[in-house]
């Protein structure tokens, strides 16, 4: 459903070039756990932002589900990260003084195929199927590390999108409630939904059945991980 | 998502960050109010100078001592002493047609002693006529008598405020009262009058002219003369036989200048009218530098407010928003802010110009409270067009960037 064809990206600051990837192809299938690893500079965060359309390459061509994205409009991308992609992040990015239930509701805001009544109920299902049920009326600021990472999870699977990109998703938050984070992204991979993880900690990324090893904008290892229930289970 | 939907949306993220609202909106009330409250001062200080020049009468001549040319002040104004206007001046400009009432002035500050109460009043010296000229009359006995000019008598009349200070509510005519250490017989009071040509008639006595000359001043001439024309289209004719017959009594002939300065109030009127025309411009300049001040204000706090929000718009951004949800929210929440701030700095304007017209008129001023509706469209129109303007187009600029550029900024 992914493929990329010599993606390179650099930024540029004051006029000095920055490159952060070079030449990458990639090929991710539907119903993957992938995880992206690299020490921090990498550019694991920025392959996972190109291929999320948070951002766009400088060089390449970026096949979603056979289609060169490079042709897909503002609005047209903005649709494909409302209902075909959730996004969980290291910070969590909820809005503060806002309770979870709304936070959780902000996708459907700008999903023009959801019925306004449909919404709290949606909303109310992610929420539950997190484990968050009995807190919809908390504001988000309330709510502990693990607690706001699995609000930001029922966010990113409100509209029940194909891939989930998790970046990081684990990095702020203590190993009980990380391990819960995992186990929730490993039972949606079981789902069906494709999951695309970034991270640096080998720990979390034996959750995914894949692992794609990037080193200075480069793809230097990609290997299929055998098993992967088994470290799942020493985890915990 | 419908336009109903996006209200309720703007109301709740409002609603969900008070103190970021509220510092927006009043930064919008004060931009909005302190345009309204200046354009409206404004036009109250304008009224009030009118007011009070007019108020002397438009049908009055004036005469004071010492020559001056049509634009400037006469010499005694600035403090130089004529003494070449007599009384006699005076009652010879009552000849003439169309002259209905003249009185002399002089004038001077004693201190005031009733029993145990002493004051400092300014004491007038002044004819019978006066209350003609000047158009007052008494609350308590009767203003003094042409027979009291002529004698010298020690009759006092007390102003309002005088009369208050000393007597209470107490009828004080036949009272004796001291000026400057002399006995005097209180014969009226007069009644409330208020200020008028900036000076308050209520704190003035009145004396008898021949009496302040000899015996409180010491002196024979006179400070003003007033002359009551009939009506308003005799004053140039009357004027210019007043100086005809001033320059006869004076001896001057021939291309000499005067030794006086005969004015209409109505020739006043006009030099104000062209010093409030000043003052219209001076006001309508400090306008200006409020709604630019008030509009820079407003440009801040919501470049400030959309700034701060960026994340959340990149947040918005890598869940689905488009382009346009982003700005149409910005859009909705800056046009209800400036709606509401824009309400409460009318109500607030107006509240604090009522409040200064109520203290001007408790101290006496006839200040109208003037409030127009262009200068209230003025500053909401500007005010407002400020608020949404950089309320929407910082939002557009961060609605623009890539999601992630926009969720990196801190």
């Amino acid at each position: 459903m992914i493929k990329l064809d010599k993606i390179s990206k650099a930024y540029e600051t004051d006029g000095v070039e920055t490159p952060v990837l070079f030449d990458v192809d990639l090929k991710i299938d539907s119903g993957e756990f992938v995880a992206i690893m690299g020490p921090s500079g990498s550019g694991k965060s920025t392959l996972m932002q190109i291929l999320g359309f948070l951002d766009r390459p400088s060089t390449g061509k970026y096949f979603f589900d056979g289609k060169d994205t490079a042709s897909f409009s503002d609005d047209e991308l903005a649709s494909l990260r409302n209902a075909r992609l959730g996004f969980i992040f290291q910070s969590f990015n909820l809005l503060p003084r806002t309770t979870v239930l709304e936070n959780v509701k902000l996708p459907l805001q700008y999903s023009p195929t959801t019925k306004e009544k449909d919404k709290d109920g949606l909303a109310n299902e992610a929420l539950k199927s997190v484990g968050l049920g009995h807190r919809i009326n908390f504001f988000s600021n309330q709510l502990s590390g693990g607690e706001k990472q699995r609000v930001a999870i029922a966010r990113a699977l409100v509209l029940k999108p194909e891939v989930i990109f998790a970046d990081e998703p684990t990095g702020n938050l203590d190993s009980k409630s990380g391990s819960q984070v995992m186990e929730i992204l490993d039972q949606l991979n079981t789902q069906g939904h494709t999951i695309i993880l970034v991270t640096h900690e080998s720990n979390t990324a034996r959750f995914a059945q894949r692992i794609i090893a990037i080193s200075d904008g480069q793809i230097v290892k990609d290997e299929r991980v055998v098993g992967k229930k088994q470290y799942a289970g020493e985890l915990k | 998502m419908n336009y109903l939907v996006t209200v309720t949306t703007a109301l709740r993220v409002l609603k969900s960050n008070k103190s970021r609202t509220f510092l927006t909106m009043l930064g919008i009330v004060i931009g909005i109010a302190a345009v309204i409250v200046i354009i409206s001062v404004g036009a109250g200080a304008q009224s009030l100078i009118f007011n009070q020049i007019s108020s002397v009468g438009s049908n009055l001549i004036g005469i004071m001592p010492g020559y001056s040319d049509e634009s400037g002040p006469p010499a005694s104004v600035l403090g130089v002493a004529v003494t070449t206007l007599k009384n006699d001046d005076g009652l010879a400009l009552k000849k003439i047609n169309g002259v209905v009432a003249v009185t002399s002035y002089t004038r001077g500050i004693a201190s005031v002693q009733w029993q145990n109460q002493k004051i400092d009043a300014t004491f007038v010296g002044t004819t019978a006529e006066y209350p003609q000229v000047e158009e007052a009359d008494t609350l308590w006995g009767d203003f003094f008598s042409s027979t009291n000019d002529k004698g010298i008598s020690r009759v006092v009349v007390l102003g309002f405020q005088v009369w208050q200070d000393l007597f209470g509510d107490q009828n004080p005519v036949g009272e004796s009262v001291k000026i400057k250490g002399e006995s005097f017989r209180v014969v009226g009071v007069i009644n409330k009058k208020g200020v008028q040509g900036f000076e308050n008639k209520d704190t003035l006595i009145f004396i008898p002219l021949e009496t302040t000359q000899k015996i409180l001043l010491g002196i024979s001439h006179v400070s003003l003369i007033r002359v009551k024309v009939v009506d308003d289209q005799k004053v140039s004719e009357v004027l210019e036989q007043c100086r005809q017959i001033l320059r006869e009594r004076h001896n001057i002939t021939g291309s000499k200048p005067d030794d006086f300065s005969a004015r209409a109030a109505k020739q006043a009127l006009d030099v104000l009218s062209q010093i409030t025309n000043a003052l219209r411009f001076f006001l309508a300049g400090i306008a200006a530098v409020s709604l630019l001040v008030g509009g820079v204000g407003i440009m801040n706090i919501m470049l400030i407010a959309v700034n701060e929000r960026t994340k959340e718009i990149g947040l918005r951004k890598s869940i689905g928003a488009t382009k346009r949800n982003i700005q149409k929210q910005f859009l909705i929440e800056a046009v209800i802010l400036t709606v509401i701030g824009g309400f409460l700095g009318i109500v607030v304007g107006l509240a604090f110009s009522g409040l200064v017209a109520i203290v001007a008129n408790y101290l006496g001023y006839e200040w109208q409270w003037v409030v127009t509706i262009p200068s209230i469209l003025l500053a909401v129109g500007f005010s407002g067009a400020v608020g949404i303007v950089f309320g929407w187009y910082p939002a557009r600029q961060a609605a623009n960037l890539e999601p992630i550029t926009a969720l990196r900024h801190e």
